[in-house]
């Protein structure tokens, strides 16, 4: 296993600022993820998580520094790397099978018509959707919509899949069935998966290993999070895991407090380009419960 | 079943304008006793008219009457003054579709082409301007003057009118395609000319066909006057030569027999509409 399938080495992003001059929304982030890997990335909003999938989708390129997949750095978007967008960006003439096949189709060119849809059905029954291949997208609630963009993502067979913030439009209930189920196929086909999310919950259950982002302008990677649950979770147990608390406090912690002040407080042996591997510990004290009652998920 | 009733009674109360009108038409014309005190000499210019104190307008019922003539025989053919009012409107309806389809085979390309390239909108952008606001009448001395053919400077009048919506909406539609359509295409490695058709085309369809709706719609508008002027053939020489023969008749028979056409032809581009439009 190559522990570095991909890694981001030095980029840094900046963009025109309304003044004319520059503002950096990142600078110098190094962090790699192994074959195999999911990897979730957690900041707060506008810190630039959706610049850097962006990177490594293939869609923006970084003004200094490179994004490196398998040895080769990112000159433009690849099949190899397929992306679930937020918004789901469904093309709304077609139908869900021809969503699905239009990916397809562009992945293997040569495949017959009979091909193509036969892949596309296989994937579709996969995300649940058996029995809706006709529906045009409009027709579909957004659960659905996400489910046909997952299918659609799948299906190509990438080596990497990028999704941002994929789950957060939905409601709570839609969002574990989905969770759910990237779950499981990931899994089973040891897809390396990077992630963006706000919700420290489902980090907790997708990730492997979470990156924490500090506040922008100017954001860095402030630690990488080890996630101590064994690859082998139950979402309605994991909070029985004796780690489940500690990393969890961990990261609202970091969300609530040390994204803010972590730069006027860099640790003297921090290395940018090796950040801080944390593996959060057995921790005897859980929150109280009334902090709990907003952020559960059902 | 609320939606069945509002059109029947709609239909109805269509139905009842169209009665009052023409009754109110056919009382307004008819004959109020022989007018006497009129000049003598004006009389004899004015015909039977004068004489029998009839209104020198048709009533409803010529007009039902002269249009059943024109059913009967829209095809005939005596003499270059003297065509029957079908083999008129095809040459109209030629003209026009002749002048539209050549318009659409360079708005849409070019339209493209400005749509994705900023630099071509800007550079291209003045010329529009000016171009577009110039009533297509009159490009008809320069197209006389350089075609010398009377019925290709019709075509080519056409051509002007119907270019400038379906450029500025090709334009427009395909400079507004969602950037995340674009990125879905991007990912996918979708090259060029399969983006193009894939996801650009599809995506601006919909306003592309509004231009085309328009420019049908104005061209149309045109060709009547265009007709009129050049002479020869078409139903907008057949409406001035009918003035000119004083036949009111023929003269409301062709406003309705253009606005039928217009009617069919628009109704036309609102299927094609339809047919491309996609709910978001
Ligand atoms: N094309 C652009 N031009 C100028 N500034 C941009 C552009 N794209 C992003 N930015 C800026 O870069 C910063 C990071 O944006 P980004 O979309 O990556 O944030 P994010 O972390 O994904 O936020 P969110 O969680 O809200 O999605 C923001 O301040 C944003 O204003
Ligand atoms: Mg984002």
């Amino acid at each position: 296993m190559s522990a570095k399938f991909i890694s981001i080495e030095g980029i840094t992003r900046r963009f025109q600022a309304p003044d004319g001059g520059q503002t950096t929304v990142f600078e110098d982030i190094w962090f790699a993820i192994a074959r195999g890997e999911f990897v979730c990335m957690i900041g707060h909003s506008g810190c630039g998580k959706t610049t850097v999938l962006n990177i490594l989708s293939g869609l923006d390129l970084p003004d200094d520094g490179a994004a490196i997949v398998d040895g080769k750095a990112i000159e433009g978007p690849s099949l190899d790397r397929a992306v679930i967008f937020q918004s789901h960006a469904l093309l709304p003439w077609r139908t869900v099978l021809g969503n699905v096949a239009y990916a397809i189709s562009s992945r293997w060119p040569k495949w017959s018509r009979s091909q193509v849809e036969e892949q596309a059905k296989r994937f579709i029954e996969k995300v649940g959707l058996k029995g809706a291949e006709a529906k045009k997208p409009a027709q579909l609630s957004g659960g659905m919509k996400q489910r046909v963009g997952i299918a659609r993502a799948l299906s190509i067979e990438p080596k990497i899949l990028l999704m941002d913030e994929p789950f957060s439009a939905l409601d709570a209930l839609t969002r574990g069935t989905l969770q759910d189920e990237v779950r499981r196929i990931c899994l089973e086909t040891g897809q390396t998966v990077f992630m963006i999310t706000h919700d420290v919950d489902e980090a907790i259950y997708l990730a492997d290993k979470i990156v924490l982002m500090t506040n922008g302008p100017e954001a860095m990677v402030a630690e990488i999070v080890e996630n101590p649950l064994p690859k082998e979770r139950d979402r309605n147990q994991i909070h029985r895991h004796p780690a489940f608390y500690a990393i969890r406090n961990h990261l609202i912690d970091f969300l609530v407090s040390r994204s803010k002040t972590f730069k006027s407080e860099i640790p003297a042996d921090y290395d940018r380009r090796k950040p801080p591997v944390i593996l959060p510990q057995n921790q005897p004290q859980p929150l109280p419960p009334s902090h709990e009652a907003g952020r559960k998920v059902a | 079943m609320r939606q069945t009733s509002l059109r029947l009674r709609a239909g109805i109360v269509s139905l009842a304008i169209l009665l009052i009108f023409g009754l109110a038409w056919h009382l307004a014309v008819s004959g109020t006793g022989p007018a006497q005190q009129m000049d003598p000499e004006y009389a004899k210019l004015m015909g039977q008219t004068a004489v029998q104190g009839k209104s020198a307008m048709p009533g409803p019922l010529d007009v039902l009457g002269k249009i059943w003539s024109h059913l009967k025989e829209p095809f005939y053919d005596r003499g270059p003054n003297d065509k029957g009012i079908g083999i008129q409107l095809t040459y109209s309806i030629g003209r026009v579709l002749v002048g539209y389809g050549l318009a659409m085979l360079v708005a849409l390309p070019l339209g493209f082409l400005i749509g994705m390239s900023p630099l071509m909108a800007r550079a291209l952008d003045p010329f529009i301007q000016i171009m577009k606001p110039v009533s297509p009448l009159a490009w008809m001395p320069l197209a006389l003057y350089t075609i010398k053919d009377s019925s290709i400077s019709s075509i080519f009048v056409i051509f002007i009118c119907s270019l400038w919506p379906m450029l500025i909406n090709t334009a427009f539609g395909v400079s507004s395609v969602r950037k995340e359509w674009l990125n879905v295409a991007r990912t996918l490695e979708v090259g060029p000319i399969r983006r193009a058709f894939t996801v650009i085309l599809p995506a601006a369809a919909p306003t592309i066909v509004t231009g085309m709706r328009i420019s049908i719609g104005i061209a149309w508008l045109v060709i009547v006057a265009a007709e009129m002027l050049v002479g020869g053939t078409g139903i907008g020489y057949f409406v001035w030569n009918e003035w000119n023969n004083l036949s009111i008749t023929n003269v409301i028979t062709s406003i309705l027999v253009i606005g039928l056409v217009g009617m069919i032809l628009d109704q036309a581009l609102a299927r094609v509409a339809r047919a491309v439009s996609f709910p978001e």
